[in-house]
């Protein structure tokens, strides 16, 4: 009996560093705290993990707020990653990942006086969204409609591509903007569509992304744009391999494959993330619903010195005429 | 139906020898592993460690050669663990090979950001250049012939099938896996040649690994995508011998090669159903073969020296 109780301690203290909580101060601190828990890739990411640290960290700087953060591992349980912080001294709690959606909404029940913000939070209409929560979403489709222009105006073959990660509602979104965006310049266009799989390992076949790339390719595309996590490194090795363009997405992956990414389309995280901060601090934090559009600064698509020279100026003014006709609503970009 | 003929074309063909290949090496070392009677479900793990070691290798030496030695050697190093706990402990072996397939996803994520500070992909690599020769512009055999992994894969099937079947150590192999008290009798060192097994499937799966990160010319996080359980599917299908595994291996990447083309040509099925393609195919030949498959007698079975 009492072996099995040592046992027993002996679980418990291996469960004790099985989150990597980094605390950042030890002295009494009276800034307020802020704490995000990561999604599985965690931070390296090159993508939306990083993609919120920055935002937090720009407002850990401007803000003065302290901040800690937790990356679960693979398969570790987010819910008690979340309820320890919100024992904790944290007012406000990311969860980043869509992942976290049903995670959120239990503990933020629990702890009505703590605030919660899930970025990517998936909306199920039978499951209202807990008075504490902030459910953060990006139009991608409309960031997706303007790369689908770019790629429409700038293809010499008339046919573009597609290649999406899982099959799945949100990367639906990105495919959808992207048809719209290139019908809307070219109704001729013939776009050819590639998804990797229907499970969560889609996003991480690069194997598998390259050959879906190199079969579009061989039907004539010379464009591809992807939203398919690290499966898209395949697609840029494709690209690379048949010296065509490739679109990035999430972040700026210009650094994957130099000379060979046109532009990327951004979902930018951290600007999410730092108004979320923001509006804590002033009190105005209200739960619910928040969509980030072309609008909000939410999405976009990269222009800088790296690609200027890739995309012609006439492309890109009749991109920013695109912008603000959605801006302004006389465009209504499907997301399905 | 003229679609229909348009999907079989030579770019076809190889796209499907290009995914075949990790899945005809894993096979073949599993299929070689089981021989000597030890079940080798740790195949994921060995591709991925097999990759992620070889792009190490590579990165550091700026070697391709010396990469893709690396490479193996990790696999074999991962699967002597598993030799080690399931010959000499007689663990059961199956979860030993779960463990290898866990601790490979570990280990690779944990020094990708050690080494790269990436928790996707690491840098960039050389991987090996395809071999120009006039034969290179004919399509099909093109790619084959310049490409050195596929030549070596080539080889290497006709290595495996020579050795188990024309060889004493062949044939010692499959005494050990179908009757190892006998083997013992006869003075066989069982532990040995059931270790030569397991080595040796470390080191060719490991070696699809390589293909699949030099394909890519980077590691990225867990790469190897499912392909050990399909290569094991492969070898049960190809009832324990190296070359029907290989063909059971050409089929699966022949399927998955349809399923890309289906898509691209936009053809009007609903998309789960050609992504299912693969798996579907998996299921039901596994269901058609297993009642005739044999598997060797003692396979999964740790054997005590009396």
């Amino acid at each position: 009996m009492s072996r099995n109780k040592i046992l027993i301690f002996f679980t418990l203290l291996l469960m004790i560093p099985s989150f990597s909580c980094k605390k950042t101060d030890k002295l009494k601190d009276t800034r307020p705290a802020i704490a995000l828990v990561f999604d599985v890739g965690g931070r390296g990411d090159k993508s939306f993990n990083d993609s919120a640290y920055n935002g937090i960290e720009k407002a850990k700087k401007e803000l003065n707020v302290q901040f800690d953060y937790i990356e679960p591992g693979e398969g570790a349980d987010k819910e008690s990653a979340l309820r320890q912080l919100a024992s904790d001294k944290y007012g406000l709690i990311f969860g980043t990942g869509f992942l976290f959606t049903d995670d959120i909404n239990t503990v933020a029940i629990d702890f009505p006086d703590k605030k919660f913000a899930c970025i990517d939070y998936s909306v199920d209409p039978n499951k209202p969204i807990p008075p504490n929560v902030l459910a953060i979403k990006f139009k991608e489709e409309e960031g997706s409609f303007l790369v689908g222009a770019i790629a429409a105006l700038m293809t010499k073959t008339n046919t573009i591509g597609f290649v999406g990660g899982m099959d799945m509602p949100l990367i639906h979104k990105f495919e959808a903007g992207y048809l719209a965006g290139a019908r809307y310049v070219n109704p001729k266009i013939n776009v050819l569509v590639g998804y990797a799989g229907v499970t969560g390992e889609a996003f991480k076949n690069p194997a598998k992304g390259k050959e879906i790339s190199l079969s579009q390719i061989s039907k004539g595309a010379d464009i591809i744009f992807h939203a398919s996590g690290s499966t898209g490194l395949g697609v840029f090795e494709a690209a690379r391999d048949k010296k065509i363009y490739a679109i990035g997405v999430d972040s700026d992956q210009y650094y994957e494959a130099p000379g060979y990414i046109l532009t990327s389309m951004v979902k930018n995280v951290d600007v999410a993330v730092y108004e979320t901060v923001e509006d804590y601090l002033k009190g105005s934090f209200k739960g619910g619903l928040k969509e980030f559009g072309l609008k909000e600064g939410g999405v976009g698509y990269v222009y800088d010195e790296h690609n200027k020279d890739l995309i012609p100026q006439t492309v890109i003014n009749k991109v920013e005429e695109l912008k603000k006709m959605i801006i302004e609503g006389r465009i209504k970009v499907p997301s399905v | 139906m003229d679609d229909f003929f348009k999907i079989f074309s030579l770019s076809l063909l190889s796209q499907t020898i290009r995914i075949s290949i990790p899945y005809i090496l894993a096979a073949l070392g599993a299929t070689v592993s089981e021989l000597g009677g030890v079940v080798n479900i740790g195949l994921e793990g060995l591709i991925l460690i097999g990759a992620f070691f070889s792009v190490i290798g590579n990165y550091y030496t700026n070697n391709p050669w010396l990469g893709l030695l690396f490479g193996v050697f990790g696999g074999v190093v991962f699967a002597w663990l598993h030799a080690y706990v399931s010959i000499k402990f007689r663990a059961n072996q199956i979860i030993s090979g779960i463990a290898l397939n866990i601790m490979a996803v570990g280990v690779t994520k944990f020094f990708l950001k050690f080494i790269f500070h990436s928790s996707s992909n690491s840098s960039r690599i050389s991987g090996i250049t395809p071999i120009n020769t006039p034969l290179s512009k004919i399509p099909l055999i093109g790619d084959i012939v310049s490409s050195p992994l596929i030549i070596i894969t080539i080889v290497l099937i006709f290595a495996v099938y020579y050795t188990v079947y024309k060889t004493s150590f062949g044939l010692r192999l499959r005494s050990v896996g179908e009757n190892p008290e006998a083997a013992d009798t006869l003075g066989i060192n069982v532990y040995k040649i059931r270790y030569i097994g397991v080595l040796v499937s470390g080191a060719l799966a490991a070696l699809g690994g390589v293909w699949l990160a030099y394909d890519q010319h980077q590691f990225t996080d867990g790469m190897s995508g499912g392909r050990g359980y399909i290569a094991l599917a492969a070898m049960i299908f190809g009832k324990w011998d190296p070359l029907l595994a290989t063909i059971a291996s050409l089929l699966f990447g022949f399927a998955e090669a349809i399923q890309i083309q289906l898509q691209t040509m936009g053809i009007n099925i609903p998309v789960q159903f050609i992504q299912m393609i693969p798996y579907a195919l998996t299921i039901i030949v596994l269901a058609l073969s297993l009642s005739k498959s044999q598997s060797p007698s003692a396979d999964g079975i740790p054997y005590e020296k009396e």
